[in-house]
């Protein structure tokens, strides 16, 4: 057991994962002798060469349509795109086709793919380097979405997403690289996809949130411990497939929900989640859900006080707690 | 064993040369078939290769079905008949029945896929199965498997920024790659001349310092020669090629086009002198490999063949509705 951030995790994985299955590859801009613009597969390619941890030409739709092909003839490839802002240009070759290939061809093909992406704000990284794309993805039927908000789960999405046979979107919170900090085991083990986890129990109020939201949302609860309101935290962990028994749980025993992510408010995933509490759970509740989230602006913009205005931050889930566990 | 001998001055034995023209007539014929069924009411859509078989036909037989992978695309009928799907499994497709090999009746028809043949599955957005097939490619190289990877697409999807990505990362990773590009004139109603300032696709090959080659797709046997010249040198490690077949569409786009409000009767007349269907069977039969007996039995041969195929599909059962929500995920 060693403590790593949530960067070193990342890298730890994939190495362990590539000495255990060859047919993985890494492949990506930058991702070889450079490591990576945030360096999180530095020194891959001097342990497993060039072959196997491959610089790519600048162009998202190849990085992810050459993975398709490689994967559908027997590779795992775990291709980077350098910002989730740049995975646009690749958008139809996982929505058309990574995400649809099992059901378009009757099951007769699988895509054992795993797209890795930095996403998320706060890192002065303006419109084009702070964005929360993962709604976009939680919508296509045939993809999986993880968000790990610990070192521990990115272990373990990690290799579990690799072991999976379809495609996963991976997305790292470019601010959790070298915040978050935590025990990682040596050993291999797997997190499940689609299993939530509660990351506290509490009785007046649960925050439903995903990566790097946990971490300001644990620090939302300790402040209100002390004002005597008692707050429970379920980490999605992955928001395609969700984990609706975890969900409805949550609600049920608190009665009042407060869903909080960074990715804009309008069509993210607090409005399905909302959806499944209100479907399932309404008359558990004792107040109406609340959501808080980035705002219904295009992205985020790089001047700090801009920025800050921007961004979900634990004053903020504090502040909308406390206004809901007072309703 | 007179068979396989070779045919003087030519690069393929006399089987080869039969085979070759028994899939381009089995094309034709099942295509035109499927015509009449569509015009009968009995299949919504129908989508056809007819003037394109000699340029598929030629690629097919210089790859190797044990071992290659190909990535067709919708006109594709003799590319994945010569490839090994049968036209019992291709009807199947047509008619949306639950044991299309391709989907399942999932796809609109002429979206082939048989995991079994090597035939990679498909989908409508074109080009996007360039990049795909120059990863298949990619695997084979990874592994230092003696293969290849072929990608089928028409003229007017090469303006697709993916046909450019598969390209340049195909020749930057020098993958055994070979990408054919089936010139028929038209994306759908749009001529050549307004798609691109170009006259060959092939140019196009030099911005990525690979080898372009143009032949005519009326001429099999040059298909041929240029494909296995590009399957020796991708095998060699030379990295892919780009193959473009000047061929000419003979039906409208699709079974729901109209190709009279953009080309004239005449210009589809003058083009037809030069099937490749009868092209390729008037030399054969200079070449003295082919007679009027010969193809007479073979017309015969070919129609039972494609009344079997359509009784068969026909009688087929069609997909249960509560398969719907089949293979979303592995797990499904």
């Amino acid at each position: 057991m060693a403590v790593m951030s949530y960067l070193e995790a990342i890298r730890e994985t994939l190495r362990q994962e590539m000495r255990h299955d060859e047919r993985i590859i890494i492949y990506g801009e930058d991702v070889g002798v450079r490591g990576g613009v945030f360096r999180v597969t530095e020194g891959l390619q001097k342990e497993f060469g060039e072959d196997r941890v491959i610089d790519s030409p600048l162009a998202e739709a190849a990085i992810v349509g050459t993975a398709i092909g490689a994967a559908v003839n027997g590779l795992r490839p775990v291709p980077e795109i350098q910002f989730a802002d740049f995975i646009f240009p690749a958008i139809n070759q996982i929505v058309q086709e990574a995400a649809r290939i099992r059901y378009r061809s009757n099951g007769a093909f699988g895509v054992p793919l795993v797209i890795r992406a930095p996403f998320g704000g706060g890192v002065h990284g303006a419109l084009y380097h702070s964005q929360s794309v993962e709604a976009f993805f939680a919508h296509v039927p045939g993809l999986k979405v993880v968000i790990p908000s610990t070192p521990y789960d990115a272990k373990g999405l990690l290799a579990a997403a690799i072991q999976d046979e379809d495609p996963v979107l991976y997305f790292e919170h470019k601010a959790a690289y070298r915040s978050i900090k935590g025990e990682v085991p040596d050993e291999r083990y797997l997190i499940p996809i689609g299993k939530a986890d509660l990351k506290r129990t509490g009785k007046d109020v649960s925050i439903i949130t995903y990566g790097l939201m946990v971490n300001y949302a644990l620090k939302a609860a300790e402040t209100l411990e002390k004002e005597g309101i008692s707050v429970e935290i379920l980490d999605l962990r992955s928001i395609r497939p969700l984990d609706v028994e975890m969900i409805l749980e949550t609600a049920k025993r608190t009665g009042k929900v407060l869903i909080v992510h960074e990715d804009n408010l309008t069509g993210g995933i607090g409005g399905e989640v909302s959806a499944l509490i209100a479907e399932h759970a309404l008359f558990h509740l004792d107040a109406p859900i609340m959501r808080l989230a980035g705002p219904d602006v295009p992205a985020m913009p790089y001047s700090p006080p801009l920025e800050h205005a921007f961004m979900v931050t634990s004053d903020k889930i504090t502040e909308a707690a406390r206004k809901l566990a007072k309703f | 064993m007179a068979q396989r001998e070779p045919v003087s001055g030519l690069p393929v034995d006399r089987e080869k040369l039969k085979t070759m023209y028994y899939y381009m007539v089995l094309s034709r014929r099942l295509d035109e078939r499927m015509w009449i069924l569509n015009r009968q009411g009995k299949a919504p859509f129908v989508i056809s290769c007819q003037g394109q078989e000699g340029a598929q036909a030629g690629v097919v037989m210089a790859l190797d079905s044990q071992v290659d992978w190909i990535a067709p695309y919708y006109r594709d009928l003799a590319v994945v008949l010569a490839f090994g799907m049968t036209p019992r499994e291709v009807m199947l497709g047509f008619l949306g029945k639950a044991d299309d090999p391709s989907s399942g009746g999932r796809q609109m028809p002429a979206h082939y896929g048989h995991r079994a043949r090597r035939i990679f599955t498909g989908s409508s957005p074109v080009a996007t199965q360039v990049t795909q097939a120059a990863g298949l490619a990619w695997a084979f190289k990874l592994r230092h498997e003696a293969a290849v990877a072929v990608a089928f697409l028409g003229e007017g999807s090469t303006n697709q920024g993916e046909f450019h990505e598969a390209l340049n990362f195909a020749a930057v990773q020098r993958v055994p790659l070979i990408v054919v590009v089936e010139n028929n004139g038209y994306a759908i109603s749009v001529p050549q001349n307004h798609q691109m300032a170009i006259h060959n696709v092939a140019d196009r090959a030099a911005g990525y310092g690979i080898v372009g080659v143009v032949v005519q797709g009326s001429d099999p046997l040059a298909v041929y020669e240029a494909a296995h010249a590009a399957r020796e040198r991708a095998l060699a490690g030379g990295g892919p090629t780009l193959i473009e077949a000047k061929t000419y569409r003979y039906t409208a786009h699709s079974s729901d086009d109209d190709d009279r409000s953009y080309r004239s009767r005449e210009e589809l007349l003058r083009e037809k002198a030069d099937d490749p269907v009868v092209v390729f069977r008037e030399s054969l039969m200079r070449l003295n490999v082919w007679d009027e007996r010969q193809e007479e039995r073979l017309q015969q041969e070919v129609r039972a063949v494609v009344d079997d195929a359509t009784e068969y599909a026909l009688n087929a059962a069609m997909p249960d509705p509560s398969t719907l929500m089949d293979h979303v995920y592995e797990k499904d």
